[in-house]
């Protein structure tokens, strides 16, 4: 742990089925319950039991943007955490186990070696017992008084009974205790601010910040890492109205979601790479009827089923083509979970007032993460704006849905109005909504079809932000990520300055409508621009280039489904501007 | 579903776009029997949303007088689903043709039944792809010759029938277009029934498939109505479904007289329709999410 202001990072690491879920949630709650901002990723493996699952929780009295770059304190659940961890622990570390059944191995100078004879101190045979003991020792470890863990303990056992809680609690002291007598805590102890945080995974914010937009309607197929969205939404679905259907695949989640759209509630879907292929086709249909839909794509890596657990930015280029034709969306690619609640409502706004589909770039790392965040800061009735829609009935005949107006948008009506009957249809279509592909085609009127739904976005810049310049503006190196890595970039340009490089960010988060020209005005005043993207391709960067015809050839990547750690783009940043790299590569020193 | 507004005739359903459809095709008979059903319903145009897939039969919607949505090729119950469950007061009718329905979008059709959403699907079986100028479709016999099975069809036809009470639809019957007063009622119990109808009629395409022509229909469909066909019965149905020679049965083969539609099963719909529900969500409501984050 540095000195200065407080960051620890604990992790849990075993396989799955062994319950690193429940003291993961149980230290997580105790962190920001004081006040304490936490930042966590679990990387685990497409398994129920078995595998290998390592949960990093880093908590400090600062906002974190990453699960950081070191670990203090391992509670290893089974032999393989040791055997794959243990060498990775610095100076002033500790690793925690159950003696009974894991033996320790070398440990570097530092590491401070905890065994604890976990059926010895708890005469218990349940498997899951040892978690609680582990929970137990780390909160001694960690200064924290006892009643603290009690207090949290009792409320997270409450509803499984008396005996239980009592169980957990006895356990838990046993741990503690013998934690107290055996081993040397940390020299600084947990703070507390009376600022209570809240918590949440980047799913959980999606689905909030739907919620916030006023969807009334969310219909996906389960598909990894955007499940939580689905599971957020079920269980939420009868407290705020929502309706919510688990459907055949994503084909028809796509596809119920546009009709419902149609029928003016605000709808949405969530999905993965995978599923968002195939609702692909229904990206046009929502463009071409115009009917504004939210599609969610949290990506994972891939190509195909890929690593269904692992995180990547690969799926770019997938939604800027999704779809047959020619046609405009929105894309955008918020960079935290908090970012992703906001983007939610302000898409709707857009594609409500655009009449078109919007698409929302999630990624593992957000989208699993868990993350805490003020409850201050979360703006449950953000502004709504329905756009040209008309709901009041009318006497007057002669509505054309898709009338050419100036703007290229024209009042949307929806189904059971009076007086505004019109069909609407992926055939292209006159301004009546009548077919022009059928039996008389027509050119003239086709060209104009065309140019309305082009024309509609003429001012689309005006409406979304631009990206900003983070840092000093003369830095020796400016880095461009986009989506998600910001967290990773923005603690990479505080590891180079505390290496003494000054360095800048600069953070895209629309990529349709892409801020061309702001972009273009960093990258030709940089000193040395260097893009940093979570795949192999560089797919941002070859979009940019497609955008504004601007070269950069220098790049940091990283494409093995684990994210970014801060080190290294700090790293690859100091190899490149040593002329030892043009595009690094970072080394995942760890095998998850 | 009546209304106390004037009555509306058949003809007022009319759109005012005339049919593309090649003169003596069967949809005819099915559109005009959706129209008169419309009207002796009682129902009004602007309540009426019909959504299509692609085929020709699917460009019905353009041709009646309602909302509609003219979708994507077998999609047109996922739209239709969605619209239903946004705005279950609109009467949600989906119509098209047998590859749209049975081919490509043959899983919406098993799970859109399952889950028993109150919608009306009318497909216009006419046994072949008549769009694309004249191929097999899921309904075609063994043997049929087309122009992607010159040499004879070796794989054999589904049976709509049995595959819908099968997957747990509630309402299952088959009509003839030849016969529009019959196919008419037909049409109008499945748009008064709670919970999925298929309907599924016998629409001759005189271009493409003269092997299961109007006259080959007329000669051989025969009215469950005049069988004492136990409706309730869902065995019987399926083998009343299954008989294919000279006698073909038409009629209502399977209704659920229990059907609990997936909307009147969804607490959420209780307070009416989503799609006029006010947008955000209240104090209480922040409160109650925001405590379960801390």
């Amino acid at each position: 742990m540095a000195a200065g202001k407080f960051d620890f990072a604990l992790a849990i690491g075993g396989e799955a089925g062994q319950g690193i879920a429940t003291p993961g949630n149980i230290m997580a709650r105790l962190f920001i319950r004081r006040g304490l901002h936490l930042n966590a990723y679990n990387a685990y493996q497409s398994i129920v039991r078995g595998g290998h699952i390592f949960l990093t929780i880093r908590v400090s009295e600062e906002p974190v943007y990453t699960h950081g770059d070191k670990l203090d304190l391992i509670v290893c659940l089974n032999q393989d955490t040791m055997d794959r961890h243990l060498g990775l622990l610095g100076d002033d570390t500790r690793i925690l186990f159950n003696s009974d059944t894991i033996t320790p191995g070398e440990g570097a100078k530092g590491v401070g070696i905890c065994p604890i004879p976990v059926s010895e101190l708890t005469q218990s045979r349940n498997r899951l017992i040892q978690n609680t003991v582990g929970v137990g020792a780390t909160c001694s470890l960690m200064g924290l008084d006892f009643s603290i863990l009690e207090e949290s303990l009792t409320a997270r056992f409450a509803r499984q009974g008396q005996s239980v809680v009592d169980e957990n609690v006895g356990v838990a002291k046993a741990g503690y205790e013998y934690a107290a007598k055996n081993f040397e805590a940390f020299p600084v102890a947990l703070p507390g601010n009376p600022h209570h945080l809240a918590q949440w995974a980047g799913n959980e914010a999606i689905g909030m910040g739907a919620a916030a937009a006023g969807v009334k309607f969310y219909a996906a197929y389960p598909m990894s890492p955007s499940t939580g969205v689905l599971h957020w939404f079920a269980q939420n679905a009868r407290d705020l109205g929502i309706m919510v259907r688990q459907v055949e695949d994503e084909i028809a989640a796509a596809n119920m979601v546009i009709g419902a759209a149609q029928t003016g509630t605000r709808a949405m879907t969530a999905t993965s790479g995978g599923g968002f292929a195939l609702m692909t086709e229904a990206v046009g249909a929502a463009a071409m009827m115009e009917i504004p839909v939210v599609m969610v794509n949290v990506q994972r890596a891939g190509p195909s089923t890929g690593v269904p657990t692992k995180t990547e930015q690969g799926d770019l280029w997938q939604v800027l083509g999704a779809s047959q034709g020619d046609f405009p969306r929105l894309i955008v690619a918020p960079t935290s979970a908090l970012d992703m609640f906001n983007t939610i409502p302000e898409i709707f706004n857009l594609v409500d007032h655009y009449q078109c589909p919007g698409l929302v770039l999630s990624d593992l790392l957000i989208s699993e993460g868990t993350f805490s965040v003020d409850p201050d800061a979360i703006n449950m009735n953000p502004t709504i704006d329905r756009g040209e829609l008309i709901t009041e009935d009318s006497t007057q005949n002669g509505y054309n849905r898709y009338q050419n107006t100036e703007s290229g948008i024209a009042p949307r009506a929806v189904p059971g109005t009076k007086g505004y009957i019109h069909v609407v249809s992926t055939d292209e279509h006159d301004e009546d909504g009548s077919l022009i592909s059928d039996e008389f085609t027509n050119p003239y009127k086709r060209r104009a079809s065309v140019e309305r739904r082009a024309r509609k976005f003429s001012d689309i810049l005006e409406r979304v932000a631009a990206p900003e310049l983070q840092g000093p503006k003369d830095a020796e190196v400016t880095l461009i990520g986009w989506g998600s890595s910001e967290g990773a970039i923005r603690e990479a340009v505080e590891l180079l300055e505390d290496r003494g490089v000054t360095a800048n960010r600069l953070q895209v988060k629309w990529m349709v409508p892409l801020h061309s020209d702001a972009i273009s005005a960093v990258v030709n005043s940089a000193k040395c621009a260097i893009i940093v993207e979570n795949n192999h391709s560089g797919q941002f960067y070859r979009y940019l280039r497609s955008e504004t015809g601007l070269t950069i050839d220098k790049h940091i990547r990283k494409y093995d489904g684990e994210p970014f750690m801060p080190h290294h783009i700090a790293d690859g940043a100091q190899e490149i501007l040593a002329g030892k790299a043009d595009t690094f590569v970072p080394y995942q020193e760890v095998n998850v | 579903m009546t209304t106390g507004t004037i009555e509306l005739k058949a003809s007022d359903f009319k759109s005012g776009i005339n049919p593309d459809w090649c003169p003596g095709c069967g949809d005819f008979g099915v559109l005009n029997s959706l129209q008169r059903a419309c009207a002796e319903l009682g129902l009004q145009p602007h309540q009426i949303l019909t959504v299509s897939g692609i085929g020709c039969s699917s460009n019905l919607p353009g041709y009646i007088n309602s909302y509609g949505m003219h979708t994507l090729h077998g999609r047109s119950l996922a739209f239709a689903s969605g619209a239903k469950l946004s705005n279950h007061d609109l009467t949600v009718i989906a119509t098209g043709g047998d590859g749209d329905g049975y081919g490509i979008g043959g899983n919406h059709l098993t799970h859109t039944a399952r889950r028993n959403v109150d919608i009306t699907y009318i497909v216009m079986n006419n046994q072949v792809y008549g769009l694309t100028t004249g191929q097999i479709s899921p309904t075609s016999r063994l043997d049929m010759k087309t122009k992607s099975t010159p040499f004879g069809n070796v794989e054999s036809p589904i049976n709509p029938i049995t595959s819908a009470i099968m997957s747990g639809a509630t309402y299952v019957a088959r009509a003839f277009s030849g016969d529009i007063r019959h196919t008419t009622a037909i049409i109008k119990g499945a748009i008064e029934h709670k919970g999925f109808s298929l309907v599924d009629i016998f629409s001759p395409c005189v271009t493409f498939n003269l092997d299961n022509s109007n006259d080959f229909f007329k000669e051989r469909v025969t009215k469950l109505e005049d069988q004492n066909h136990d409706i309730g019965d869902w065995k019987a149905a399926c083998e009343k479904a299954i008989e294919w020679g000279s006698t073909i049965n038409i009629g209502l083969f399977y209704q659920d007289p229990d059907s609990k539609s997936l909307g009147a099963r969804e607490p959420v719909l209780n307070d009416g329709p989503l799609s006029s529900r006010t947008l955000g969500i209240t104090e209480d409501q922040t409160k109650k999410l925001l405590g379960r984050m801390m």
